[in-house]
């Protein structure tokens, strides 16, 4: 139990992601299986259910700790959490802590506690604590109320238990799929070094593109390239292979339980096939804005209400496998031809979800700018160009692909807050941005990039001499600076002060040339707005 | 009779005419701690303890007429018998004992009972009144052994210079900062200090403290000597540009309040160390006791709680409304701002 405490409050104490990798990792360098195969069911979001009443442990706390009820509430008040108010007023008794394993705390100590009579779990518990110290009693609390969570991303952990076990992160993200016991095979499976399941679930490096930064014409004649929409959303790899799926975002997450309309639809896809496409919203044959998608990103699961309201489909763009065979090498355009066939051998309903992006048709470059004058109101954010002979590349590299993306709406607004980064770094790098209403600041949009590291050590100065106030990391400063600020699209909300909402806000230039107030106005961009949407 | 009661200037004590810990100009001043809530400078005479006059002198820029009293000597002002006793909080603090016609009531200032090898430790005195602080007068704050928490910092410290880190640990430049130097061991690395810091360290080794070897940060020309070094720096240090001469470095803030994970994620240091200059739940319970006060006064802090509990256990309990903050949550006792100590010389 200690060195898992001991993991909890590394955890706990840093929010660097090296320092917290370090942590897990040094942890499962010495675990027992046993308490290895907790500490990741743990640490990857899982609990038990409450195992005992908060109302029970609180009034055997008290009197422990011989405090009467009031006070009892009003130290509850100042803490803020009821297992850590607990573990502060009891009195001490083992400043040594458990050396007993995190698994027998978990199986012997916590688990039986549910089929006991009250007064023996009121036993059960008193002699935990007696044998227990502060940081520990905190988490074992935590654990029988059913509130135990650990502030780690479950990449962290894959990433950890990839350094230790010297398994690929894939494999050990894949095997972590699903429902699984947290036991001594479970995790004797997981590092397993033999890797049949690992060549299954790999995907395919993605290839990706520049912008395009010089004119149309030099990429040569328009009918050896291909156009399609360059869409807004999650890029993705969709795996069919030895009758599983799996599906994979371009941060290399595993995200097959997220999105189940997908993986469902990948059962009717001929084994041995690679897909390559975008995760979009996707409701009556037509794109949801991205904020929509966002609401299934967040979730570990997903209910059906959401699932109603924001399905989503695969966009298919490319094909990497087929029949088992690695098609990366072939052109563009038999790789096209293959990925049509395939989807419309689909049944109805798998066709709905896997869907390919269509190609646009334009005889000149003339022609297709004219057409990519249509993106905003498509909700996509311009053209991709492929080189129609192009094989499909691994990484960024120039030449066959192209980005070429529709100038951004501009808005100038004046900086109102900024927000420290890092403690390192202690310098001020996000900005709140305000434009004028009726005569005054609203805020309307955070922007963090896009600034010189010598421009951001200038508003760093300005930040510092015209505070107005603080509050906690975040200072109100002086209305004097405008920025050009530069964003994909513009929704309502009902959320933000100013009734919109921005979609990649970022700082395109310091506006030192203007004064405040030559910022634009919310009318302006309400007016933005009708004519998006 | 209340021998001592609160006034718009501070604590008066009304037969002798002065104040304890005015927050305003006075005529007489009775003070018992240097720390920048209980000495206020603008009045005429003040009387301090022997064991902190260069830190009371420090404070007060060396204005006024400055008087001193050892522990336990007795003072007559205007016919009330007036002595300082150690209070345990930071070097030279004092509880002071007002006695007029067999009257005695006891003004704590701040204190604690926790062991602190930089000043004398507390000293109860048999009083019908006690006035007493309540800053941490909750049960929730019960303080770490200073042996367990040092040998925490210690193993924290080391961990750092085997990373080829700087140590910064953010605490009041008077007191704590100097308990700190003193109860870490010293060898494992070097210590510097912030100006603040440095000024009153100065300060403590002229009043006879002895305390490891220290450098002022600013006399550092090569930033390399700070890696694995420990810096002790006041907590309005915190995020500021100063810091970023360190290079990498693993952050602390020491006081009371880290007990409470939440103010720990909000201080967003890398260690929340429980350190206190102050009585914790336990200690409030024992000094109170063993005053063998028949009533009990109790000002800034908790107030409320400790009155309703004393109560609840028997004690004539009452609140006493002052100015003085105490460890306030996020109270930064900005002595940094002070000119040096020109005055002095």
């Amino acid at each position: 139990m200690k060195n898992f405490s001991d993991l909890y409050l590394a955890l706990d104490q840093t929010n660097k992601t090296n320092e917290k990798v370090e942590a897990i990792v040094k942890y499962f360098q010495t675990a027992d299986a046993a308490d290895a195969a907790w500490a990741i069911y743990f640490l990857s979001g899982r609990k038990p259910r409450q195992i005992i009443k908060t109302a029970k442990l609180r009034e055997w706390a008290a009197e422990i700790s011989e405090v009467p009820d009031w006070l009892f509430e009003v130290s509850y008040d100042a803490v803020g959490d009821l297992a850590e108010t607990i573990a502060l007023l009891l009195p001490d008794t083992n400043a040594e802590g458990s050396n007993l394993p995190l698994a027998f705390w978990v199986e012997n100590r916590t688990m039986p506690l549910r089929e006991m009579t009250e007064d023996d779990q009121r036993e059960a518990v008193v002699q935990a604590w007696n044998e227990l110290d502060a940081n520990e009693r905190f988490i074992w609390n935590k654990l029988v109320t059913g509130s135990f969570r650990v502030g780690v991303s479950q990449s962290l952990v894959v990433r950890a238990l990839a350094q230790v076990s010297g398994i690929e992160k894939e494999i050990i993200a894949h095997r972590l799929m699903g429902t699984w016991s947290p036991n001594t095979d479970f995790y004797l499976n997981l590092l397993e070094a033999s890797a049949e399941d690992a060549d299954l679930s790999r995907p395919f490096p993605f290839h990706l593109a520049h912008q395009l930064d010089f004119p149309l014409e030099e990429l040569g004649e328009i009918s050896d390239w291909q156009a399609e929409w360059k869409w807004d959303g999650i890029r993705a790899q969709l795996i069919r292979r030895g009758g599983e799926s799996f599906l994979w975002s371009r941060g290399e997450d595993l995200v097959s339980e997220r999105f189940p309309e997908i993986t469902e639809a990948s059962f009717s896809l001929p084994d041995g096939t690679v897909l390559d496409g975008e995760i979009l919203p996707w409701k009556d044959s037509k794109v949801l804005p991205f904020a929509q998608l966002q609401r299934r990103i967040g979730r570990k699961t997903i209910g059906k209400k959401l699932l109603e309201e924001v399905p989503v489909v695969l966009l298919c763009y490319d094909l990497l496998e087929l029949g088992g065979e690695d098609f990366r090498q072939k052109e563009l355009q038999i790789r096209r031809a293959e990925l049509i066939k395939i989807l419309e051998k689909l049944p109805g309903e798998a066709q709905k979800t896997l869907q390919f992006s269509p190609v646009v048709k334009a005889a000149s470059w003339e022609e297709l700018t004219k057409i990519r004058d249509e993106s905003r109101s498509r909700k996509v954010e311009g053209f991709m160009l492929k080189r129609l002979a192009s094989p499909f590349r691994v990484g960024r590299p120039r030449g066959d692909w192209w980005k070429w993306k529709i100038e951004p709406l501009t808005v100038d607004a004046v900086m109102i807050y900024a927000r420290g980064t890092g403690k390192r770094a202690s310098l001020y790098t996000d900005y709140t941005f305000a434009v004028w209403n009726n005569g005054e600041l609203v805020p309307f949009a955070k922007a963090y990039s896009g600034l010189t590291d010598k421009e951001i050590r200038r508003v760093d100065r300005f930040v510092r001499d015209n505070t107005i106030e603080t509050f906690g990391p975040v200072r109100s400063v002086k209305a004097k600076l405008v920025f050009e600020l530069g964003f994909e699209g513009i929704q309502k909300s009902s959320r933000h002060k100013s009734g919109v909402a921005v979609r990649f806000p970022r700082i395109l230039r310091w506006r030192d040339d203007k004064k405040i107030e030559d910022a634009d106005t919310l009318d302006a961009i309400h007016r933005m707005l009708e004519a998006e949407n | 009779m209340r021998l001592i009661k609160p006034t718009e200037r501070g604590l008066y004590v009304e037969p002798g005419d002065f104040y304890i810990d005015p927050w305003l100009p006075v005529e007489r001043a009775v003070l018992t701690h240097a720390h920048a809530d209980h000495t206020y400078r603008g009045s005429k005479n003040y009387l301090v303890s022997k064991e902190g006059e260069r830190l009371f002198r420090t404070r007060l820029w060396n204005e006024g007429n400055i008087e001193t009293a050892s522990y336990g000597e007795t003072k007559k002002l205007n016919g009330v018998k007036v002595s300082l006793h150690p209070a345990g909080h930071v070097l030279g603090s004092a509880q002071v004992r007002v006695e007029y016609k067999g009257e005695v009531w006891v003004a704590s200032g701040d204190y604690k009972l926790t062991y602190d090898p930089t000043c004398a430790a507390f000293e109860p005195v048999k009083c019908h009144a006690f006035i007493t602080e309540a800053t941490f007068g909750l049960p929730i704050y019960r303080w770490t052994k200073p042996e367990i928490l040092f040998e925490e910092v210690n193993e924290w410290w080391r961990g750092n210079v085997e990373k080829g880190k700087a140590t910064v640990i953010f605490a009041y430049s008077l007191g704590k900062a100097q308990r700190i130097m003193k109860s870490v061991d010293a060898s494992i690395g070097k210590i510097f200090t912030h100006g603040a810091v440095e000024r009153l360290t100065r300060d403590y080794r002229e009043m006879g403290v002895e305390l490891p070897p220290t450098r002022y940060v600013g006399e550092v020309e090569n930033r390399k000597d700070f890696a694995g070094s420990l810096i002790i720096a006041p907590p309005s240090a915190q995020d500021t540009p100063w810091t970023r001469r360190f290079g990498a470095h693993s952050t602390g803030f020491a006081s009371g309040w880290m007990r409470i994970r939440g103010a720990r994620r909000r201080r967003a240091v890398d260690r929340g160390i429980i350190l206190s200059d102050h009585a914790d739940w336990d200690e409030l319970l024992t000094a109170i006791n063993a005053t063998e006060a028949e009533q009990i006064w109790v000002t800034h802090g908790s107030i409320e709680t400790v009155v309703k509990y004393l109560k609840s256990i028997g004690k004539e309990a009452r609140p006493l409304e002052t100015k003085f903050v105490g460890d306030a949550p996020e109270a930064e006792i900005s002595d940094e701002k002070e000119p040096d100590n020109h005055n002095l010389q």
